[in-house]
């Protein structure tokens, strides 16, 4: 029996705001607790409106932000003890970022492929270029691109589809276990959402790859996801089987944010919007000033 | 813009009545706008908006679909009467009817857009930090954008001002408020409050809640027609997000590479979409409820620079004819006046016909 994949264990975290005097505690993430099995992949949901913690809550994951309380332990280690470089790099090679904006992933002045053969070098060891070029090619592949279609191009010269899958490719190549990706549609076209959206279904059919997919987009997590949880304000307040959740919710925030979805069907009828007409409370709640 | 008093349109009594047989208030047509760069001596042409023509009637939310660099930006611009080098306006009109008046923007003599900005016609714009002055209060905002078009002294301008936004259930509050003290949806109110202030007859919506969250984003868009519908503006409103259009919008036109592949009543678009490209767009939506495997678009979106001779979809169009290769569907007008659409397949009678 193998150790869970990611056990995210009531893990927390408090960031300190303002001066030497007038110190705040702000918790971003409140007691957030999961598990991921080895062996079983999915696609695992965090949804929550910005502010949320989901975002905090990745990069607790990634290992690029310590937990201020709690544990994260992948494959049975807690990162806090992955320290040195070889571990750490060890643990990037199973666990991989796709970042909500490709254009700002990707630096405009150099070329993509740059970023996929330095990963290659990096995480598979492809010495060489015919190497770093299989490896890229290979990997491209797999997101329906090709070496050729991107080669020596710069960020500008893809479209944002293109590079957003570029960047899944990017992630692909050293055959994570793992993809942590933050909004990865969000800055994408409804058009080509799908086509994205679709790769992460793939990716745990056909590699076995397991993926957190954080979003605030009910419908495409309701179209992908295995299991949800729902944040707010740094909590959990509702999880489980995506579907279920989604179809029903029950945290009178979860059901806020189902009714806060737009439905297309609803086509040529404003009824939806003057139903929200009343909401002026809220908004005047969330001014601070 | 001697005086603020502003007549009403004629169709604010009703605005729900979309399109009216009144005059429409922007007219654009076989608009033509390109950048143009030259590079030592070599130039490049790229067709961001080329041959649109449409009409945006008094009282209506006319929404304009399409993908990023599908031109969307490009023709608001123009409409906004906003382009520099190296965008030019190549062919074509835009004609305003403001309170009776013709404005030729591109005909003739360049009217005074400075008069008729803010008063005749506004924007609300993505990024509200872009519109509210940051290290100044919100009262600055409103009295820098709206103060010389309501020609009122400034108590009365102020007073104006405070009835407006307690007309859109905002806090006069707000006012000595900086924009960095309110929320991303609270500053996206204020800027539709000031983008109304002064009642223009069109306003420009340029993805005003993508950067919204989907629980904000739903009560801006309920402002937004509660404001549209108070006033009898017309408004255009761009985004991509086709669930937006589906509860906002009137009439829906559908930009793909640069041109106007189909329009019409939103309920029609998205019940019977007649472009393959519509038809894609919209079965592509997620929904919840809804777990039908769906398959993006094959194929990449053309440069602007080289588009593809004929119909600039024929590449990834599941229906392509030989014909869809060599020449340009036209914008053929559907029957019992379901809109327009662009594609020989939709309506053979246009193979006959010429692109013009």
């Amino acid at each position: 029996m193998s150790p869970p994949l990611l056990e995210v264990d009531a893990v927390g975290k408090s960031y300190s705001m303002g001066g030497l005097l007038a110190r705040e505690q702000v918790r971003a993430v409140h007691e957030v607790s999961f598990t991921l099995e080895s062996g079983r992949p999915e696609i695992f949901t965090i949804i929550g409106e910005s502010g949320s913690g989901k975002t905090t809550l990745a990069r607790m994951i990634l290992h690029s932000v310590p937990p201020t309380d709690g544990q994260v332990r992948f494959r049975g280690r807690d990162l806090a003890t992955v320290r040195r470089r070889r571990d750490r790099l060890a643990f990037m090679k199973e666990v991989q970022p796709i970042f909500q904006n490709p254009f700002e992933a990707f630096n405009p002045l150099k070329r993509v492929d740059r970023y996929l053969f330095l990963t290659a070098r990096r995480f598979v060891g492809a010495a060489g270029r015919r190497a770093s070029e299989a490896a890229a090619d290979e990997a491209l592949r797999k997101v329906g691109l090709s070496l050729a279609e991107v080669k020596g191009r710069f960020p500008h010269e893809l479209s944002g589809g293109q590079l957003q899958r570029a960047a899944v490719a990017r992630a692909l190549i050293s055959k994570p276990a793992l993809i942590v990706a933050d909004e990865p549609v969000s800055m994408v076209d409804a058009s080509l959402r799908v086509a994205i959206v679709n790769l992460f279904t793939r990716l745990r059919d056909d590699l076995g790859v397991s993926t957190i997919y954080i979003t605030h987009d009910l419908a495409t997590a309701y179209y992908i996801s295995d299991r949800i949880i729902i944040m707010q304000k740094g909590r959990v307040v509702e999880s489980g089987p995506a579907r279920e959740v989604l179809a029903a919710p029950r945290h009178p925030y979860s059901i806020q944010l189902k009714n806060a979805v737009l439905s297309p069907d609803a086509a040529g009828s404003d009824a939806a919007l003057r139903a929200a007409l009343p909401a002026d409370e809220d908004a005047e709640v969330a001014m601070t000033g | 813009m001697t005086t603020a008093t502003l007549q009403p349109m004629a169709a604010s009594g009703d605005p729900t009545a979309a399109p009216t047989r009144a005059a429409p208030v922007v007219e654009v047509q076989n608009l033509k706008a390109y950048y143009q760069v030259s590079h030592y001596g070599v130039v490049r042409e790229v067709r961001a908006v080329d041959d649109i023509s449409l009409r945006i009637e008094p009282g209506e939310i006319y929404g304009l679909a399409g993908e990023s660099s599908s031109g969307k930006t490009t023709l608001i611009k123009v409409i906004a009467a906003a382009t520099r080098p190296p965008l030019n306006v190549v062919g074509g009109t835009v004609r305003f009817r403001f309170g009776g008046e013709t404005v030729d923007l591109y005909g003739g003599a360049p009217p005074d857009l400075q008069a008729l900005r803010w008063k005749s016609f506004s924007y609300i714009m993505q990024g509200s930090m872009n519109v509210l002055n940051p290290v100044r209060r919100i009262r600055h905002s409103f009295v820098d954008f709206a103060f010389r078009h309501l020609g009122q002294p400034m108590p009365q301008f102020m007073k104006a001002v405070g009835a407006h936004l307690e007309r859109l259930h905002l806090r006069p509050g707000v006012l000595d408020a900086y924009p960095h003290e309110l929320s991303g949806g609270m500053r996206q109110r204020v800027t539709i409050a000031l983008a109304t202030v002064c009642r223009p007859e069109f306003i420009i919506a340029d993805e005003p809640t993508t950067a919204l969250d989907v629980v904000v984003q739903k009560g801006v868009l309920a402002m937004i027609r509660e404001v549209q519908l108070e006033l009898g503006s017309s408004l255009l409103f761009v985004t991509h997000d086709m669930a937006v259009h589906a509860n906002l919008c009137d009439r829906l036109g559908i930009m793909y590479a640069g041109r106007l592949v189909e329009e019409g009543v939103t309920a029609r678009v998205f019940r019977e979409p007649r472009h393959p490209y519509t038809r894609h767009l919209i079965a592509s939506l997620p929904r919840i409820g809804d777990t039908k495997p769906r398959e993006g678009l094959k194929g990449v979106p053309p440069s602007l620079a080289d588009p593809p001779q004929g119909c600039r979809f024929h590449p990834r169009c599941p229906l392509a004819m030989p014909v869809c290769s060599e020449r340009v569907p036209p914008m053929m007008p559907l029957a019992h006046g379901q809109g327009r659409v662009a594609c020989f397949a939709a309506t053979p009678e246009a193979i006959g016909k010429d692109a013009g």
